[in-house]
Protein backbone atom coordinates (compact mmCIF):
# COMPACT_ATOMS: atom_id res chain seq x y z
CA UNK A 1 0.00 0.00 0.00
CA UNK A 2 1.26 3.66 -0.75
CA UNK A 3 0.37 6.78 1.27
CA UNK A 4 0.35 10.39 1.39
CA UNK A 5 3.20 10.87 3.99
CA UNK A 6 2.97 14.24 5.73
CA UNK A 7 4.26 15.94 8.85
CA UNK A 8 2.80 19.03 10.88
CA UNK A 9 3.66 22.62 10.09
CA UNK A 10 5.33 24.11 13.10
CA UNK A 11 3.01 25.79 15.33
CA UNK A 12 4.45 29.50 14.27
CA UNK A 13 3.44 28.91 10.46
CA UNK A 14 0.35 27.45 11.38
CA UNK A 15 -0.56 31.01 13.43
CA UNK A 16 1.03 33.01 10.86
CA UNK A 17 -1.24 31.45 8.15
CA UNK A 18 -4.52 32.07 10.34
CA UNK A 19 -3.34 35.60 11.30
CA UNK A 20 -6.33 37.75 10.93
CA UNK A 21 -9.08 35.16 11.02
CA UNK A 22 -10.59 34.52 13.93
CA UNK A 23 -12.97 31.80 13.05
CA UNK A 24 -11.62 28.81 11.68
CA UNK A 25 -13.21 25.15 10.32
CA UNK A 26 -11.31 22.18 10.61
CA UNK A 27 -10.80 19.19 8.43
CA UNK A 28 -9.22 15.80 8.89
CA UNK A 29 -8.97 12.97 6.86
CA UNK A 30 -9.56 8.92 8.04
CA UNK A 31 -7.04 8.04 5.51
CA UNK A 32 -3.48 8.16 4.76
CA UNK A 33 -3.12 10.82 7.65
CA UNK A 34 -5.03 8.92 10.30
CA UNK A 35 -2.52 6.21 9.93
CA UNK A 36 0.79 8.25 9.97
CA UNK A 37 -1.52 9.75 13.03
CA UNK A 38 -1.14 13.53 11.25
CA UNK A 39 -5.03 14.65 10.26
CA UNK A 40 -6.82 11.63 12.00
CA UNK A 41 -9.35 12.60 14.80
CA UNK A 42 -7.03 13.03 18.01
CA UNK A 43 -4.84 15.04 15.86
CA UNK A 44 -7.77 17.26 15.13
CA UNK A 45 -9.27 17.65 18.28
CA UNK A 46 -5.45 18.63 19.59
CA UNK A 47 -5.48 21.17 17.31
CA UNK A 48 -8.81 22.43 18.34
CA UNK A 49 -7.95 22.66 21.57
CA UNK A 50 -4.73 24.26 20.62
CA UNK A 51 -6.47 27.13 18.16
CA UNK A 52 -9.28 27.44 20.80
CA UNK A 53 -6.49 28.55 23.64
CA UNK A 54 -5.24 30.86 21.25
CA UNK A 55 -8.04 32.68 20.93
CA UNK A 56 -9.94 31.43 17.98
CA UNK A 57 -12.96 30.58 17.50
CA UNK A 58 -13.58 26.52 16.03
CA UNK A 59 -16.99 26.45 14.60
CA UNK A 60 -16.83 22.83 13.94
CA UNK A 61 -14.47 19.81 13.31
CA UNK A 62 -14.79 17.01 10.81
CA UNK A 63 -12.82 14.15 9.62
CA UNK A 64 -13.98 12.99 6.32
CA UNK A 65 -13.46 9.51 5.19
CA UNK A 66 -11.05 10.31 1.99
CA UNK A 67 -10.33 13.74 1.44
CA UNK A 68 -8.92 12.94 -2.12
CA UNK A 69 -12.08 11.79 -2.92
CA UNK A 70 -14.47 13.67 -5.38
CA UNK A 71 -17.17 12.99 -3.02
CA UNK A 72 -15.56 15.19 -0.16
CA UNK A 73 -17.59 18.19 -1.54
CA UNK A 74 -20.84 16.40 -0.42
CA UNK A 75 -19.33 14.84 1.97
CA UNK A 76 -19.07 18.43 3.46
CA UNK A 77 -22.21 19.52 2.51
CA UNK A 78 -23.66 18.11 5.83
CA UNK A 79 -21.39 20.67 8.27
CA UNK A 80 -22.22 23.36 5.37
CA UNK A 81 -23.63 26.17 8.10
CA UNK A 82 -20.63 25.71 10.56
CA UNK A 83 -18.43 26.15 7.41
CA UNK A 84 -19.90 28.70 6.54
CA UNK A 85 -19.30 30.56 9.36
CA UNK A 86 -15.68 30.05 8.98
CA UNK A 87 -13.25 32.73 7.48
CA UNK A 88 -11.35 29.54 6.61
CA UNK A 89 -10.61 25.74 6.24
CA UNK A 90 -7.83 24.87 8.24
CA UNK A 91 -7.06 21.25 6.99
CA UNK A 92 -5.29 18.30 8.50
CA UNK A 93 -4.90 16.05 5.27
CA UNK A 94 -2.04 15.95 2.50
CA UNK A 95 -1.90 18.56 -0.39
CA UNK A 96 -4.06 16.64 -2.41
CA UNK A 97 -7.26 16.34 0.06
CA UNK A 98 -6.74 20.17 0.47
CA UNK A 99 -6.65 21.01 -2.91
CA UNK A 100 -9.95 18.39 -3.53
CA UNK A 101 -11.60 20.46 -0.89
CA UNK A 102 -10.46 24.15 -2.37
CA UNK A 103 -11.98 23.03 -5.45
CA UNK A 104 -15.13 22.02 -4.27
CA UNK A 105 -15.78 24.58 -1.54
CA UNK A 106 -15.32 28.83 -2.01
CA UNK A 107 -13.03 29.06 1.35
CA UNK A 108 -10.16 29.81 1.52
CA UNK A 109 -7.54 27.17 2.69
CA UNK A 110 -4.79 26.95 4.68
CA UNK A 111 -2.90 23.27 5.31
CA UNK A 112 -1.90 22.43 8.40
CA UNK A 113 0.40 19.71 7.22
CA UNK A 114 3.08 19.86 5.13
CA UNK A 115 2.93 16.78 2.01
CA UNK A 116 6.82 15.16 2.36
CA UNK A 117 6.12 12.21 -0.33
CA UNK A 118 4.16 9.26 -1.43
CA UNK A 119 5.95 6.69 1.00
CA UNK A 120 5.45 3.13 0.33
CA UNK A 121 5.08 1.19 3.51
CA UNK A 122 8.28 -1.09 3.52
CA UNK A 123 7.31 -2.05 7.57
CA UNK A 124 4.86 -1.58 10.26
CA UNK A 125 4.92 1.96 10.81
CA UNK A 126 7.43 2.58 8.52
CA UNK A 127 7.52 4.05 5.14
CA UNK A 128 9.68 4.92 2.34
CA UNK A 129 10.10 7.21 -0.65
CA UNK A 130 10.66 4.33 -3.36
CA UNK A 131 9.45 6.30 -6.28
CA UNK A 132 9.71 9.92 -7.73
CA UNK A 133 7.42 9.15 -10.29
CA UNK A 134 9.79 10.62 -13.22
CA UNK A 135 8.56 9.17 -16.09
CA UNK A 136 11.04 7.32 -17.45
CA UNK A 137 12.02 4.13 -15.44
CA UNK A 138 15.28 3.12 -15.08
CA UNK A 139 14.64 0.18 -12.68
CA UNK A 140 15.08 -2.89 -15.19
CA UNK A 141 18.52 -1.97 -14.56
CA UNK A 142 18.96 -1.60 -10.79
CA UNK A 143 17.67 -5.04 -9.65
CA UNK A 144 14.26 -2.81 -9.12
CA UNK A 145 15.42 -0.40 -6.50
CA UNK A 146 15.22 3.04 -7.83
CA UNK A 147 18.52 5.29 -7.97
CA UNK A 148 16.24 8.13 -8.80
CA UNK A 149 14.77 8.51 -6.03
CA UNK A 150 16.73 6.43 -3.00
CA UNK A 151 19.77 8.30 -3.94
CA UNK A 152 20.04 11.78 -2.22
CA UNK A 153 21.53 12.79 -5.51
CA UNK A 154 19.41 10.58 -7.90
CA UNK A 155 22.60 9.23 -9.61
CA UNK A 156 22.47 6.92 -12.15
CA UNK A 157 26.10 5.40 -12.79
CA UNK A 158 26.95 4.03 -9.01
CA UNK A 159 27.72 5.87 -5.82
CA UNK A 160 29.19 8.97 -4.90
CA UNK A 161 31.76 9.16 -2.55
CA UNK A 162 29.88 10.47 0.57
CA UNK A 163 28.47 6.56 0.66
CA UNK A 164 29.22 5.17 4.32
CA UNK A 165 29.07 1.95 5.23
CA UNK A 166 25.76 1.21 3.32
CA UNK A 167 24.28 4.53 4.37
CA UNK A 168 24.06 8.09 2.81
CA UNK A 169 26.23 11.51 3.88
CA UNK A 170 22.97 13.00 4.94
CA UNK A 171 22.29 11.07 7.05
CA UNK A 172 23.43 7.27 8.36
CA UNK A 173 19.79 6.10 8.90
CA UNK A 174 19.44 6.24 5.63
CA UNK A 175 20.39 3.70 2.97
CA UNK A 176 22.82 3.77 0.28
CA UNK A 177 20.59 3.29 -2.71
CA UNK A 178 23.63 1.81 -4.37
CA UNK A 179 24.93 -0.40 -1.73
CA UNK A 180 21.44 -1.71 -1.44
CA UNK A 181 21.39 -2.07 -5.90
CA UNK A 182 24.90 -3.61 -5.56
CA UNK A 183 23.52 -5.86 -2.71
CA UNK A 184 20.69 -6.84 -5.00
CA UNK A 185 22.78 -7.22 -8.43
CA UNK A 186 25.04 -9.32 -6.78
CA UNK A 187 22.53 -11.70 -5.19
CA UNK A 188 21.04 -12.35 -8.57
CA UNK A 189 24.53 -12.45 -10.52
CA UNK A 190 23.68 -9.62 -12.47
CA UNK A 191 26.68 -6.95 -11.48
CA UNK A 192 27.24 -6.77 -14.82
CA UNK A 193 23.82 -4.50 -14.89
CA UNK A 194 25.75 -2.34 -12.81
CA UNK A 195 28.61 -1.84 -15.08
CA UNK A 196 26.61 -0.81 -17.63
CA UNK A 197 27.34 3.64 -18.21
CA UNK A 198 23.73 5.20 -18.05
CA UNK A 199 23.33 8.28 -20.37
CA UNK A 200 22.39 11.32 -18.62
CA UNK A 201 19.12 10.96 -17.66
CA UNK A 202 16.20 12.12 -19.80
CA UNK A 203 14.36 15.09 -17.80
CA UNK A 204 11.27 15.07 -20.37
CA UNK A 205 9.31 12.22 -19.01
CA UNK A 206 6.31 14.00 -18.34
CA UNK A 207 6.73 17.82 -18.40
CA UNK A 208 5.02 19.36 -15.42
CA UNK A 209 2.70 19.47 -14.75
CA UNK A 210 1.65 15.78 -15.62
CA UNK A 211 -1.75 15.48 -17.55
CA UNK A 212 -3.48 12.26 -18.50
CA UNK A 213 -6.69 11.41 -20.07
CA UNK A 214 -8.44 7.53 -20.06
CA UNK A 215 -8.04 7.46 -24.10
CA UNK A 216 -11.41 7.36 -25.15
CA UNK A 217 -13.15 3.64 -26.54
CA UNK B 1 48.46 21.06 -27.29
CA UNK B 2 48.56 19.31 -24.30
CA UNK B 3 48.18 21.27 -20.99
CA UNK B 4 51.27 21.37 -18.95
CA UNK B 5 50.12 18.94 -16.05
CA UNK B 6 48.89 16.35 -19.00
CA UNK B 7 52.46 16.32 -20.55
CA UNK B 8 54.20 16.33 -16.69
CA UNK B 9 51.78 12.92 -16.21
CA UNK B 10 52.84 11.40 -19.70
CA UNK B 11 56.65 12.51 -18.53
CA UNK B 12 56.34 9.64 -15.49
CA UNK B 13 57.85 11.83 -13.22
CA UNK B 14 56.11 11.90 -9.88
CA UNK B 15 53.40 14.07 -9.75
CA UNK B 16 52.59 16.85 -7.06
CA UNK B 17 49.33 18.73 -7.19
CA UNK B 18 47.66 20.95 -4.48
CA UNK B 19 44.84 22.93 -3.33
CA UNK B 20 44.07 26.57 -4.16
CA UNK B 21 40.52 27.18 -2.65
CA UNK B 22 39.03 30.51 -3.25
CA UNK B 23 37.36 32.25 -0.27
CA UNK B 24 34.35 33.91 0.53
CA UNK B 25 34.40 37.49 -0.74
CA UNK B 26 36.29 38.71 -3.88
CA UNK B 27 39.36 39.57 -1.59
CA UNK B 28 41.92 36.92 -3.11
CA UNK B 29 44.90 37.65 -1.25
CA UNK B 30 45.19 34.91 0.61
CA UNK B 31 44.50 32.64 -2.75
CA UNK B 32 47.39 35.13 -4.51
CA UNK B 33 49.51 34.22 -1.53
CA UNK B 34 49.11 30.84 -1.81
CA UNK B 35 49.18 30.59 -5.43
CA UNK B 36 52.51 32.62 -5.52
CA UNK B 37 53.72 30.32 -3.22
CA UNK B 38 53.26 26.81 -4.83
CA UNK B 39 53.06 27.55 -8.16
CA UNK B 40 56.55 26.93 -9.47
CA UNK B 41 56.36 23.50 -7.06
CA UNK B 42 53.53 21.88 -8.02
CA UNK B 43 52.49 20.47 -11.41
CA UNK B 44 48.77 21.23 -10.76
CA UNK B 45 46.70 23.34 -8.25
CA UNK B 46 43.31 22.50 -8.16
CA UNK B 47 40.54 24.90 -7.37
CA UNK B 48 37.42 24.02 -5.41
CA UNK B 49 34.35 24.17 -6.36
CA UNK B 50 31.82 25.65 -3.26
CA UNK B 51 33.99 22.89 -1.15
CA UNK B 52 31.82 21.37 1.33
CA UNK B 53 28.83 22.70 -0.58
CA UNK B 54 29.78 26.06 1.18
CA UNK B 55 29.33 29.21 -1.18
CA UNK B 56 32.50 30.55 -2.36
CA UNK B 57 34.10 32.22 -4.91
CA UNK B 58 33.94 30.63 -8.24
CA UNK B 59 36.05 27.86 -9.40
CA UNK B 60 36.38 28.83 -12.70
CA UNK B 61 37.41 32.27 -11.62
CA UNK B 62 39.91 30.60 -9.03
CA UNK B 63 41.44 29.36 -12.10
CA UNK B 64 41.67 31.72 -14.32
CA UNK B 65 43.62 33.67 -11.70
CA UNK B 66 45.70 30.63 -11.04
CA UNK B 67 46.58 30.85 -15.14
CA UNK B 68 47.29 34.69 -14.89
CA UNK B 69 49.59 34.59 -12.35
CA UNK B 70 51.47 31.78 -14.29
CA UNK B 71 50.55 28.08 -12.75
CA UNK B 72 48.93 25.35 -13.68
CA UNK B 73 45.20 25.28 -13.05
CA UNK B 74 42.83 22.21 -12.39
CA UNK B 75 39.63 22.97 -12.63
CA UNK B 76 37.38 21.40 -9.61
CA UNK B 77 33.50 21.05 -11.14
CA UNK B 78 30.87 19.48 -9.03
CA UNK B 79 27.79 18.23 -10.71
CA UNK B 80 25.73 20.12 -7.47
CA UNK B 81 25.07 23.44 -8.35
CA UNK B 82 24.87 23.47 -12.57
CA UNK B 83 23.05 21.23 -15.36
CA UNK B 84 24.70 20.17 -18.16
CA UNK B 85 23.60 23.42 -19.97
CA UNK B 86 25.78 25.50 -17.41
CA UNK B 87 28.36 22.78 -17.48
CA UNK B 88 28.93 22.52 -20.87
CA UNK B 89 28.79 26.26 -20.70
CA UNK B 90 31.57 26.86 -18.33
CA UNK B 91 33.68 24.38 -20.04
CA UNK B 92 33.69 26.05 -22.96
CA UNK B 93 34.46 29.28 -21.24
CA UNK B 94 37.68 27.45 -19.20
CA UNK B 95 38.85 26.28 -22.47
CA UNK B 96 38.74 30.10 -24.05
CA UNK B 97 40.83 31.79 -21.48
CA UNK B 98 43.43 28.67 -21.27
CA UNK B 99 41.96 26.40 -18.39
CA UNK B 100 42.83 23.44 -19.64
CA UNK B 101 42.50 20.34 -16.82
CA UNK B 102 39.19 20.31 -15.60
CA UNK B 103 38.20 17.29 -12.20
CA UNK B 104 35.19 15.75 -12.27
CA UNK B 105 33.17 15.65 -9.58
CA UNK B 106 29.50 14.61 -7.92
CA UNK B 107 30.09 17.21 -5.43
CA UNK B 108 28.83 17.49 -1.71
CA UNK B 109 25.20 17.18 -0.55
CA UNK B 110 23.98 20.73 -0.61
CA UNK B 111 22.69 19.87 2.77
CA UNK B 112 26.29 19.90 4.27
CA UNK B 113 27.08 23.16 3.01
CA UNK B 114 25.90 26.47 4.52
CA UNK B 115 22.90 27.27 1.88
CA UNK B 116 21.06 23.79 2.84
CA UNK B 117 17.59 25.24 1.80
CA UNK B 118 19.28 25.53 -2.37
CA UNK B 119 17.78 23.14 -4.90
CA UNK B 120 20.55 20.52 -5.62
CA UNK B 121 20.89 20.09 -9.52
CA UNK B 122 22.99 16.26 -10.16
CA UNK B 123 21.65 16.58 -13.62
CA UNK B 124 24.66 14.94 -14.60
CA UNK B 125 26.60 12.12 -12.49
CA UNK B 126 30.61 12.47 -12.14
CA UNK B 127 31.23 9.92 -15.38
CA UNK B 128 28.66 12.16 -17.32
CA UNK B 129 30.69 14.46 -16.41
CA UNK B 130 33.57 12.92 -18.21
CA UNK B 131 31.77 11.62 -21.03
CA UNK B 132 30.52 15.44 -21.57
CA UNK B 133 33.88 16.42 -21.79
CA UNK B 134 35.15 13.98 -24.47
CA UNK B 135 31.92 15.01 -26.53
CA UNK B 136 32.81 18.79 -27.00
CA UNK B 137 36.16 17.67 -27.56
CA UNK B 138 34.87 16.17 -30.72
CA UNK B 139 33.64 18.75 -31.37
CA UNK B 140 30.42 19.13 -30.70
CA UNK B 141 27.95 19.30 -27.80
CA UNK B 142 25.96 16.92 -25.75
CA UNK B 143 22.23 17.33 -28.13
CA UNK B 144 24.78 16.49 -31.34
CA UNK B 145 25.01 19.83 -32.63
CA UNK B 146 28.19 21.48 -33.93
CA UNK B 147 30.87 23.39 -31.74
CA UNK B 148 31.68 26.83 -33.75
CA UNK B 149 35.44 26.73 -31.75
CA UNK B 150 36.16 23.52 -29.88
CA UNK B 151 37.79 22.38 -26.58
CA UNK B 152 40.62 20.39 -25.38
CA UNK B 153 40.80 19.29 -22.00
CA UNK B 154 43.03 16.83 -19.63
CA UNK B 155 39.98 14.99 -17.58
CA UNK B 156 40.40 13.51 -14.73
CA UNK B 157 38.06 11.82 -11.60
CA UNK B 158 38.08 10.70 -7.88
CA UNK B 159 37.98 7.43 -6.22
CA UNK B 160 37.58 6.46 -2.67
CA UNK B 161 40.01 3.40 -2.22
CA UNK B 162 39.03 3.11 1.37
CA UNK B 163 35.24 3.18 0.41
CA UNK B 164 32.86 -0.03 2.17
CA UNK B 165 31.90 -1.28 0.21
CA UNK B 166 34.69 -1.33 -1.90
CA UNK B 167 32.86 -3.22 -4.92
CA UNK B 168 30.44 -0.54 -6.04
CA UNK B 169 33.62 2.05 -5.59
CA UNK B 170 35.31 0.45 -8.03
CA UNK B 171 32.74 -0.35 -11.00
CA UNK B 172 32.19 3.69 -10.88
CA UNK B 173 35.82 3.99 -11.24
CA UNK B 174 35.80 1.75 -14.11
CA UNK B 175 32.93 4.04 -15.31
CA UNK B 176 35.06 6.99 -15.38
CA UNK B 177 38.02 5.91 -16.71
CA UNK B 178 35.61 4.28 -19.84
CA UNK B 179 34.79 7.71 -20.26
CA UNK B 180 37.70 9.08 -20.92
CA UNK B 181 39.50 9.97 -16.87
CA UNK B 182 43.08 10.69 -17.48
CA UNK B 183 44.46 11.11 -14.04
CA UNK B 184 42.51 10.39 -10.81
CA UNK B 185 42.79 12.08 -7.46
CA UNK B 186 42.05 9.87 -4.50
CA UNK B 187 39.95 10.46 -1.44
CA UNK B 188 42.19 10.77 1.52
CA UNK B 189 44.57 7.43 1.98
CA UNK B 190 46.41 7.25 5.54
CA UNK B 191 46.67 3.18 5.63
CA UNK B 192 49.00 2.55 3.27
CA UNK B 193 48.71 -1.51 3.39
CA UNK B 194 45.51 -0.78 2.35
CA UNK B 195 46.48 1.70 -0.12
CA UNK B 196 48.77 -0.83 -1.86
CA UNK B 197 45.79 -3.51 -2.36
CA UNK B 198 43.75 -0.74 -3.46
CA UNK B 199 46.61 0.40 -6.33
CA UNK B 200 47.48 -3.50 -7.21
CA UNK B 201 44.22 -3.48 -8.68
CA UNK B 202 44.26 0.04 -10.32
CA UNK B 203 47.28 -0.64 -12.05
CA UNK B 204 45.66 -2.95 -14.63
CA UNK B 205 44.32 0.28 -16.14
CA UNK B 206 45.97 3.12 -18.00
CA UNK B 207 45.14 5.64 -15.71
CA UNK B 208 47.43 8.32 -13.55
CA UNK B 209 46.56 8.00 -9.98
CA UNK B 210 47.70 10.88 -7.92
CA UNK B 211 47.59 9.55 -3.79
CA UNK B 212 45.31 11.76 -1.41
CA UNK B 213 47.03 13.57 0.87
CA UNK B 214 45.35 15.51 3.85
CA UNK B 215 46.91 17.46 6.52
CA UNK B 216 46.45 16.29 10.09
CA UNK B 217 46.34 19.33 12.18
CA UNK B 218 45.80 17.43 15.29
CA UNK B 219 44.07 14.36 17.19
CA UNK B 220 40.57 15.67 17.50
CA UNK B 221 41.00 16.97 13.92
CA UNK B 222 41.96 13.13 13.13
CA UNK B 223 39.42 11.66 15.97
CA UNK B 224 36.39 14.51 13.57
CA UNK B 225 37.05 13.17 10.23
CA UNK B 226 36.64 9.82 11.15
CA UNK B 227 33.31 10.05 12.71
CA UNK B 228 32.14 12.95 9.89
CA UNK B 229 33.83 12.44 6.58
CA UNK B 230 32.34 9.32 4.35
CA UNK B 231 35.71 7.54 3.21
CA UNK B 232 38.29 8.22 5.25
CA UNK B 233 39.58 6.60 8.05
CA UNK B 234 42.93 7.94 10.00
CA UNK B 235 44.18 4.30 11.40
CA UNK B 236 44.56 4.39 15.82
CA UNK B 237 48.37 4.43 15.23
CA UNK B 238 48.14 7.65 13.53
CA UNK B 239 45.68 9.32 15.74
CA UNK B 240 48.19 8.16 18.85
CA UNK B 241 51.03 9.80 16.65
CA UNK B 242 49.45 13.09 16.71
CA UNK B 243 48.27 13.08 20.44
CA UNK B 244 52.15 12.15 21.72
CA UNK B 245 52.89 15.62 19.99
CA UNK B 246 54.19 17.94 22.41
CA UNK B 247 51.87 21.27 23.43
CA UNK B 248 51.87 23.50 20.02
CA UNK B 249 53.68 20.91 17.84
CA UNK B 250 50.55 18.99 16.28
CA UNK B 251 51.00 21.02 13.19
CA UNK B 252 54.71 20.01 13.20
CA UNK B 253 53.42 16.44 13.49
CA UNK B 254 51.10 16.13 11.24
CA UNK B 255 53.34 17.75 8.09
CA UNK B 256 56.06 14.70 9.33
CA UNK B 257 53.11 12.23 8.82
CA UNK B 258 52.42 13.51 5.48
CA UNK B 259 56.19 14.23 4.32
CA UNK B 260 56.28 10.41 5.78
CA UNK B 261 53.73 9.13 3.78
CA UNK B 262 54.78 11.19 0.59
CA UNK B 263 57.93 9.55 0.93
CA UNK B 264 57.11 6.07 0.79
CA UNK B 265 54.87 6.82 -2.03
CA UNK B 266 57.37 7.46 -4.46
CA UNK B 267 60.19 5.79 -2.68
CA UNK B 268 58.18 2.01 -3.13
CA UNK B 269 56.84 3.84 -6.32
CA UNK B 270 53.17 3.03 -4.93
CA UNK B 271 51.18 5.19 -7.47
CA UNK B 272 51.66 7.93 -9.66
CA UNK B 273 51.94 11.09 -7.44
CA UNK B 274 50.20 12.45 -4.97
CA UNK B 275 47.68 15.00 -4.42
CA UNK B 276 48.14 17.26 -0.95
CA UNK B 277 45.07 19.02 0.94
CA UNK B 278 46.17 20.98 3.49
CA UNK B 279 42.67 22.36 3.70
CA UNK B 280 43.05 26.42 4.64
CA UNK B 281 46.92 25.82 5.14
CA UNK B 282 47.91 25.83 1.64
CA UNK B 283 51.45 27.44 3.03
CA UNK B 284 52.28 24.52 4.35
CA UNK B 285 52.45 22.32 1.35
CA UNK B 286 55.94 23.60 0.83
CA UNK B 287 56.97 22.23 4.32
CA UNK B 288 55.25 19.19 3.68
CA UNK B 289 57.07 18.79 0.27
CA UNK B 290 60.39 19.13 2.56
CA UNK B 291 59.67 16.78 4.59
CA UNK B 292 58.93 14.53 1.73
CA UNK B 293 62.56 15.30 0.74
CA UNK B 294 60.56 16.93 -2.37
CA UNK B 295 62.35 19.56 -4.39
Amino acid sequence: MIRSITRQKPAEEIERLLDGMGRIFIIGCGTCVTLTRTGGLPEVEAMKKSLSEKGKVVTGTTVVPVACDNLTGEILGEVENQIKQADALLIMTCAYGVQTIARQMKKMVIPALDTLFIGKETGAGEFNEVCSQCGTCIIGETGGICPVTACHKGLVNGPCGGTNNGKCEIDNTKDCAWTAIYNRLKELGRLDAMRKYQKPRNHLGEPSPGKFAIPAE
Amino acid sequence: MPSAFKKALDSGKFIITCEAAPGKGTNLEKMKHHIELLKDKVDGMNVTDHQSSVMRFPSLGGAILVKEMGGEPILQMTCRDRNRMALQADLLFASSRGVNNVLCLTGDSVMLGDHKEAKAVFDLDSSQLVAAVRTLEKGRDMAGNELDGGVRFCAGAIVTPEANPIEPQLIKFEKKLEAGAEFIQTQAVYDMDNFKKFMEYARQFPVKILAGIILLTSAPMARFMNKNVAGVTVPQNLIDEMASAPKGGALNKGIEIAGRMIRQIKEENICDGVHVMAIGKEEKVVDIMAAAGLP
